[in-house]
């Protein structure tokens, strides 16, 4: 039974409301990353592990702080300071503990702070209700939305990657060129996400 | 200094989505109403302003090395007045924008604006500087919903245009979204470059 539930928010962040395609969300690191595959990937497996992370730091925050202080209009500057904490302490932590990977995500990983999927990712889990007393695992169901969060990103992030490394060799229009045929591919992409919204769980 | 220019940049020549490709988050998710774009807009240009005022302010005491957490503190209490406030006197405004108002803190604009212009500038010029940015991302985001609304809702200012037309969809939904933003740099490319040519 319970099972069944992490499943339905995992697909539903995935792919049912992709925060790229269908929330609109982290569009700056979706256009500027995405020229390339390995540092698409690079960026996209910085964010699934800063959105869970978060997801699970802010939850417990909101519940027992915030609401239990009844300070919930610190909402904002408490999570954006969290997020930039969490990043910044992730950030020395990869580099102590393995150069290699600080290597490949350490450029990516200031970026991540001014993502607004990450800061969107921990305010629909507040909106969603996990925090609520009565809602029984909550914080795992932060944490799977966080998860799903991130992954969907990365989804997004290595499709349009793969498309763009092929638009290099295409005849594009002079004045479409860059930003604006992105923004076409984006659409055509998000067209077909959208066929995922009938789908039932 | 010339102080129409602080303020004139902003609308066209340094336009915050078209020219330097900012912020594209918030034009693109919320341009569905005018009704959103203008609220989305008084909201951006109230934390702008206030921001490049108080930055302004502090660039002599702030310590380069904290600069960025204090700009975003700074940030986010603005944005926390404009959520409160639209949540008191907009409520329906306030449901349908969501967590867009509470997003505005991560606007890549307003730290941008810190950054390049108010920790460098006084305060009258910061404060040009910031209404202009604000009205230039206002401006796109108008054209944008303007087109939106019309193709997706059938709809102008909120009132029905033609009744009984079944409108399209999908352009409010983000594919819409991402075409009309596509085409709208395209035109502007196409202006930019005969220009140039000329």
């Amino acid at each position: 039974m319970e099972i069944k539930v992490f499943l339905a928010i995992l697909l539903s962040t995935i792919l049912i409301n992709n925060y790229v395609l269908s929330r609109i969300l982290g569009i700056c690191p979706f256009l500027g990353v995405s020229k390339k595959l390995d540092s698409a990937l690079g960026m996209g497996l910085a964010v699934i592990f800063v959105m869970t992370l978060t997801s699970f730091i802010t939850h417990p925050i909101y519940k027992y702080v915030l609401v239990g202080y009844r300070i919930t209009y610190l909402t904002i500057i408490v999570f954006i300071l969290v997020i930039a904490a969490v990043v910044q302490l992730v950030e020395m932590v990869i580099r102590k503990i393995s150069p290699v990977l600080h290597q490949s995500l350490g450029i990516f990983l200031p970026l991540i702070t001014t993502n607004c999927a990450v800061l969107g990712v921990v305010l629909l889990n507040i909106s969603s209700g996990f925090a609520k007393p009565n809602v029984s695992m909550g914080l795992l169901k932060s944490v799977v939305q966080g998860f799903g969060g991130g992954a969907g990103f990365t989804l997004a992030l290595l499709i349009m990657a793969g498309i763009r490394e092929r638009l290099e060799i295409a005849d594009v229009p002079e004045n479409l060129k860059g930003v604006p045929i992105t923004f076409i591919t984006a659409g055509l992409l998000a067209l077909a996400f959208y066929g995922f919204s009938g789908m039932k769980i | 200094m010339n102080y129409w220019k602080e303020f004139a940049k902003g609308i066209w020549k340094r336009n915050p989505q078209l020219i330097v490709g900012l912020g594209f988050c918030p034009t693109l998710a919320i341009s569905t109403s005018i009704s959103n774009a203008f609220w989305m807009t008084v909201g951006v240009t109230f934390v702008l302003m206030g921001s490049n005022i108080l930055v302004s302010l502090i660039r002599r005491i702030a310590p380069s090395h904290l600069r960025i957490p204090i700009y975003i503190t700074i940030i986010a209490a603005f944005v926390t007045i404009v959520d409160l406030s639209l949540k008191a006197y907009q409520p329906a405004v306030y449901k349908s924008l969501g967590i867009f108002i509470p997003l505005i803190v991560v606007n890549c604009i307003i730290l941008g604006r810190a950054e390049e212009f108010a920790q460098r500038n006084p305060i009258l010029p910061s404060l040009l500087d910031g209404a202009g940015m604000g009205i230039g991302f206002g401006l796109t985001l108008f054209v944008l919903s303007f087109f939106r609304e019309i193709l997706g809702s059938n709809k102008l200012f909120g009132f029905t245009l033609i009744p009984g037309m079944e409108p399209a969809a999908v352009m409010i939904l983000a594919p819409g979204a991402f075409f009309t933003l596509a085409f709208m740099l395209w035109g502007m490319n196409a202006v930019n470059s005969r220009k140039r040519n000329r």
